[in-house]
């Protein structure tokens, strides 16, 4: 595949693994935190963390769209899906994601809910076009790169006419969270999460651009590279910001020059200011309730907003106890640090959000990595057999 | 008599008919669809005896006996249709086993209102597909259920077959150091269908793989009468064969990545899609594991066939307490390759 293999070069990869290893101080870590659920996904599948030194730790960010949404919002979904003749469209992911009374959005399907998973919010304008008596909301989640699509669907609706057509809006905002993670208690007091720089987000930056970030390097000193998802491009990243380390630079770095300007996309961004707003506050999974963090849809816009339409009322619901999955979202613990891993809590049975996506720490740990885990543990139990 | 009622009787209307309670319901027009399309098409002695089974005497050796379900979405890919790959599916269950497929038996579930048209060309795909694998369709029932109470048609089949003694082929016998073995490129089956579902439609010149395998498995059995273990990747894809094989033989598996053959074009669908090649369904593939010894002799056999001509040893079976099936990426790290999760397509086979 022309322009994809490129970046997945084993040579090119251990000339970049090489190069990390010459250039990296023995005597100092480097903690480094992806903060995309892409970059998770491809630093486990391609078995990153296993070419790189000791002393570089990735930190697992909360930029999992699926993972920082609250059962909350979960179970408001779940109470639209159980209205008669609703129909619900939702990405694939979000289906498994366990909500409230034991229930996810698939459990919902099971019992007679017309969800449909779709591949596109313009899926969502098509259905609500075809069922004209019925009425249809899209569930709508993710950062940035998802957010102009939706906002697309909602135009188009209303040049379509639809009077049947209406989003519950998820969308949340990037930059928030970063500022959330590094003025956290754990960050800037008490120094239990080290954090010595970013791994920008690939697509959302084709959006936003990435002149965002520039704050976040200069206000807390933490060095930022904007890096593509495909395995070479976390590599190189990586390398830039052991470089910006090494040199005691903070700045914004971009390895994702094929695909991300300073500036962004201004055509998204416009369309998105034209439909959307901050909202005063909104519940993270993890982060609990951060300020101006995401986006609810422009009272100009009112007829599409799910919200208004059905009176959604939010009600924050706490994680199960035995839940990790905030201490992971905010970095300050891994997903082996938590006891239900990989016992109670699996892809086939999550317990918490990160074991459902393919994004998630958790999944993508267990999915890719834990053969490393099992190896450590192996040693005693094979002795014990030969015993 | 039988004058009278033979002209009496219009002949089934396969231009523009449709299946409707009648062709279930045990009367003359279920006989006549019988007669007039599943026997004319099927036509073996066994089925022209009229009886509700078939008879035979079993050559010497261990029977084996496997059964499929058929329930694919759309009927008609590229590359096959529900019928050949009925007749497909179930010849390779048998085969699998070393076993030469000697019979099968179908069983249709018809939903009212299905065009006749469809089925004729389902059940003479079929035909085709058992006279060319010389497995003979002996015996079958046929049931309608109410318009929405199915999708089209499902199929399920059954197969008999011997195997020889001294073939002992089975999937707990993986043992580490034994090499693994598949016949030619994956996820082929999987990327056809995908390309027709609904919100999916791309275009693409991938057909499916779908081909009844005894003919290959059997010269594989001559050239290495002590392969150990042999499975068709079917749904779930070559990564939940290997698990399944080293669970069942207490084994781990250490596949390179590099080494396993997939289409470009069946790499760029997966990649767009969000897929991977490992979990997607395959109808003509199997995988092999024998002993390292063997590996090159099975190699070449499977060469030699024209099912086989891109086949590839994957990689080795290793000792491992935790039976993880890893693989050696391409870009230079290890990963597991994981029992598959969820549900990456429904309806596949």
């Amino acid at each position: 595949m022309k322009y994809i293999d490129e970046f997945r070069d084993g040579d090119l990869a251990r000339k970049l693994a090489a190069a990390i290893a010459a250039e990296v101080h023995p005597d100092r870590r480097y903690h480094l935190m992806e903060f995309c659920g892409g970059h998770t996904h491809a630093i486990s599948r391609y078995g990153i963390a296993g070419l790189l030194p000791a002393n570089v730790n990735m930190i697992h960010g909360p930029g999992c769209p699926v993972c920082v949404l609250p059962i909350g919002r979960i179970d408001n979904a779940i109470e639209l899906a159980a209205r008669p003749g609703l129909i619900l469209c939702t990405y694939a992911d979000t289906m498994r994601v366990p909500a409230s009374k034991g229930l996810s959005l698939m459990k919902a399907k099971a019992r007679g809910g017309d969800i449909r998973m779709i591949y596109s919010s313009a899926d969502a304008v098509r259905i609500a076009q075809e069922n004209p008596d019925r009425d249809v909301v899209f569930f709508a989640i993710g950062f940035e790169t998802t957010t102009p699509p939706t906002a697309v669907a909602i135009r188009q609706a209303e040049a379509l006419g639809l009077s049947n057509f209406s989003v519950f809006c998820n969308h949340v905002l990037t930059p928030a969270a970063i500022a959330n993670i590094l003025e956290s208690k754990e960050v800037r007091e008490l120094g239990t999460v080290p954090l010595d720089g970013f791994i920008g987000p690939a697509h959302v930056s084709t959006v936003i651009g990435s002149q965002p970030y520039e704050y976040f390097a200069e206000e807390y000193r933490r060095p930022v590279v904007i890096a593509g998802f495909e395995p070479l491009d976390v590599m190189q990243a990586i390398l830039m910001l052991v470089r910006q380390l090494n040199e005691g630079r903070a700045e914004v770095e971009n390895e994702f020059t094929r695909a991300v300007t300073r500036e962004g996309n201004a055509k998204a961004k416009a369309l998105v200011a034209d439909v959307f707003e901050l909202r005063r506050t909104f519940e993270w999974r993890g982060l609990g309730e951060v300020p101006y963090s995401a986006l609810r849809i422009k009272e100009r816009y009112r007829a599409f907003d799910a919200e208004a339409r059905y009176a959604i009322a939010y009600t924050s619901v706490p994680d199960n106890k035995a839940c990790e999955c905030g201490a992971i979202l905010r970095g300050v613990r891994k997903p082996t640090d938590c006891k239900v891993f990989g016992t109670v809590c699996t892809p086939e049975n999550p317990i918490g959000s990160c074991m459902v996506s393919s994004e998630g720490a958790c999944a993508a740990h267990y999915t890719y990595g834990r053969f490393r885990d099992a190896a450590v543990v192996a040693a005693p139990a094979v002795t014990a057999t030969a015993a | 008599m039988s004058k009278v009622r033979d002209g009496y009787v219009r002949p089934v209307d396969f231009r523009h008919g449709r299946v409707d309670m009648t062709h279930g319901s045990g009367g003359r027009a279920m006989a006549q669809l019988i007669d007039e399309l599943f026997v004319a098409a099927f036509d073996n002695e066994w089925l022209r005896q009229m009886n509700d089974q078939a008879r035979f005497a079993p050559p010497p050796g261990r029977m084996v006996i496997a059964t499929d379900s058929h329930v694919v979405s759309p009927l008609f890919f590229p590359g096959g249709d529900i019928g050949c790959l009925s007749v497909h599916g179930t010849v390779n269950d048998v085969a699998m086993s070393g076993a030469m497929p000697l019979h099968l038996a179908a069983s249709f579930i018809l939903e009212e209102g299905f065009p006749l048209a469809d089925l004729k060309r389902i059940v003479e795909s079929m035909a085709k597909a058992a006279r060319e694998a010389n497995v003979p369709i002996v015996t079958g029932d046929t049931k309608v259920v109410e318009k929405g109470k199915g999708d089209g048609v499902f199929i399920t089949t059954t197969g008999v077959g011997v195997v020889p003694d001294g073939i002992d082929i089975s999937g707990d016998r993986a043992r580490p150091g034994d090499r693994i073995l598949v016949n030619g490129t994956i996820g082929d089956h999987g990327v056809a269908i995908m390309s027709l579902r609904e919100n999916l439609e791309f275009a693409t010149t991938i057909a499916s793989d779908t081909a009844a395998l005894h003919g290959l498995v059997g010269a594989m059995v001559a050239a290495v009468p002590g392969i150990r273990c042999l499975r068709d990747p079917t749904r779930g894809g070559l990564a939940t064969t290997l698990n399944e094989l080293a669970r069942q033989s207490g084994c781990g598996m250490m596949i390179h990545e590099k080494r396993i053959p997939v289409q470009p074009q069946v790499s760029a669908a997966c990649e767009f899609l969000g897929l991977d090649p490992l979990y997607v369904a395959n109808e003509g593939k199997l995988v092999a594991i024998a002993a390292a010894a063997d590996a090159e002799r099975l190699l070449a056999a499977m060469r030699a066939h024209p099912l086989g001509r891109q086949a590839a040893i994957i990689g080795e079976a290793i000792a491992d307490p935790h039976h993880f099936v890893q693989m050696e990426t391409s870009f230079g790290g290890t990963r597991i390759v994981d029992w598959l999760t969820g549900e990456q397509l429904p309806r596949i086979c």
